[in-house]
């Protein structure tokens, strides 16, 4: 646990000792604030509905930025040595990674709060679709992370992560295109998995139980995948 | 405190060890000798948990570095070849990481890393980022970092690549002033540095281990008695005889050949001179048979050949 810590901390500070940190986030403010803006002198609603939706694609590209580094980095420089020769388990180290990306996000995420704040001074928001929005937005951030921590276990280059995370996380966004066209048993699984069917309900201000245990399930997935990754580099 | 038995590890198809047993006793600076590419690197990070052995086992202070890792891992303070450093940390940060990691409780942690800092000399860096620091700045943060939780074992690989001569015979006397305290493992291809700093000398090559003896012991061994097999066709008793006549000839130990007539002679040699010519000469002079003749001690010699026997200034 306190090697968890430890690592997740570490591992924080070292965001913002490189630009990455601070890019991502300025050009995450930047964009949301356009589209909030621009959504806003459009519908002239006050609801962040629309703004939800675009944030998730966004974090298609966020995601990949966060976690190309978290492991690929420690395999390329060998620092991973240090990792796995310390008294530490393997998933404690993964859950560290895990912690520090997420904790990032969460700042991102909380830093557009701004948004709803102008809402609410200037106009009467429905205040449950909003809460909903940003806890399944948060969820929907934390497995995208898993996918992309997963990748950085599989190589050594931060490049490679990026790209695999990014055509991964495409490939489970569009996954329930393929639903209609599948028919009846298969279609209903797509449907199950797509990421977009379990996303909607949150924007909308429902927060249903069975999405919830979907994106719980696919980080619980993808950090053990991501474990198992580890320990598999050790017996080559 | 730490035993290595019949370690075998495959790297697919390849073999990096077949088959390694050796054990250092507590307060032991036990060295790894062996050229590149025989196998050091992949002992000690298999006695460091950092990777499973394929076959056999490896204990450090009792506990089985496979089944009680994490016990294991607790006692042992590791060096790998490459130090583990993270460019954007000072060493102060680094150290302190270091600590949490290995578990070193948090009220004890600046003393700790005071501690190491004093012992590896590197106070007056303590606040530069690791990515500034020299090469030898960098191996001594990576000693520090090994002995910051106490460990009982420090395995060190390869401590002294890359340093200039001065860093050397600082690092040397560093590493000798941790036997008694901790059981040291470490690695070098280089003859004379495991002499200086080694109680004990375990020869890798090839996955295997050679020889295990003291330094003094091996070199002694090296350039001592030589050993020449024969295999001769004649009467057993004349021929051994003859053979201890012939000059430089120490002993002679002789069983009965694989020929019904013949016999099979283990010759011990001195060192200054090669007695196989005289030999040769010695029993076929007599009219005997010559069927054989190796010399036994090759393998050794050849072992050392590959090992570099002077120190190189600069490596790579």
């Amino acid at each position: 646990m306190r090697g968890t810590l430890a690592i997740a901390l570490r591992e924080l500070k070292s965001y913002f000792a490189s630009p990455v940190a601070y890019i991502v986030t300025a050009a995450f403010l930047v964009v949301t604030g356009y589209l909030f803006t621009l959504i806003l002198l459009y519908s002239r609603e006050a609801s962040l509905r629309y703004l939800f939706g675009n944030m998730s694609v966004l974090l298609l590209i966020v995601s990949p930025a966060l976690t190309m580094r978290l492991l690929a980095e420690e395999q390329r420089t060998g620092t991973i040595e240090l990792l796995l020769t310390s008294p530490v388990r393997d998933r404690e180290v993964v859950i560290g990674k895990f912690l520090a990306s997420l904790g990032l996000l969460a700042a991102m995420l909380g830093m557009t709060l701004f948004y709803p704040l102008l809402l609410f001074v200037y106009g009467h928001p429905d205040k449950g679709p909003i809460l909903s929005g940003y806890v399944g937005t948060l969820l929907l951030g934390a497995s995208f992370l898993s996918i992309g921590l997963f990748a950085s276990s599989l190589t050594a280059n931060q490049i490679v992560a990026a790209v695999l995370t990014f055509m991964g996380l495409l490939l489970f966004w569009l996954i329930g295109g393929a639903a209609d066209l599948a028919g009846p048993p298969l279609g209903d699984l797509l449907r199950y998995l797509a990421v977009d069917q379990n996303y909607n309900d949150f924007t909308a201000g429902v927060v249903d139980s069975k999405a919830v245990v979907y994106f719980i399930s696919v980080v619980v997935v993808f950090m053990y995948a991501t474990v198992r990754t580890l320990e598999s580099r050790r017996w080559r | 405190m730490i035993e290595v038995e019949n370690l075998v590890k495959y790297y697919g198809p390849h073999p990096a060890l077949r088959g390694v047993t050796f054990a250092a006793q507590k307060g032991e600076v036990l060295g790894l000798l062996g050229p590149n590419a025989a196998g050091k690197t992949t002992a000690m990070r298999i006695l460091t948990g950092y990777m499973p052995a394929s076959s056999g086992t490896a204990k450090v202070a009792g506990f089985d570095v496979a089944e009680q890792a994490i016990e294991a891992k607790k006692r042992t303070g590791y060096l790998p070849e490459n130090v583990p450093l993270y460019p954007e940390m000072t060493v102060n940060s680094y150290l302190g990481f270091v600590a949490d990691l290995r578990g070193v409780p948090s009220r004890l942690k600046k003393e700790r890393v005071d501690e190491v800092c004093e012992l590896a000399r590197i106070t007056h860096v303590r606040d530069t980022v690791a990515g500034k620091l020299s090469r030898g700045y960098r191996q001594r943060v990576g000693i520090a970092q090994a002995l910051i939780h106490r460990p009982s074992v420090v395995i060190l690989d390869e401590p002294t690549v890359g340093l200039d001569p001065k860093q050397i015979i600082e690092t040397r006397q560093l590493i000798k002033n941790l036997g008694g305290d901790h059981t040291v493992v470490l690695s070098s291809h280089i003859l004379p540095e495991v002499s200086m700093t080694c109680s004990r000398v375990v020869i890798i090559s090839d996955g295997r281990v050679a020889a295990v003896d003291t330094p003094d012991n091996l070199t002694r061994r090296l350039q001592g008695a030589n050993r020449v097999h024969l295999e001769i066709r004649g009467p057993a008793e004349p021929v051994a005889g003859a053979l201890r006549a012939v000059p430089g000839v120490l002993a002679v130990a002789s069983e009965p050949g694989q020929s019904p007539d013949g016999v099979t002679c283990t010759v011990e040699c001195g060192a200054e001179a090669d007695a196989r010519e005289r030999l040769a000469a010695a029993v076929v002079g007599s009219g005997w048979g010559l069927l054989e003749m190796r010399s036994l001690s090759l393998s050794l010699e050849e072992i050392f050949l590959r090992l570099t026997t002077t120190e190189e200034v600069s490596e790579q």
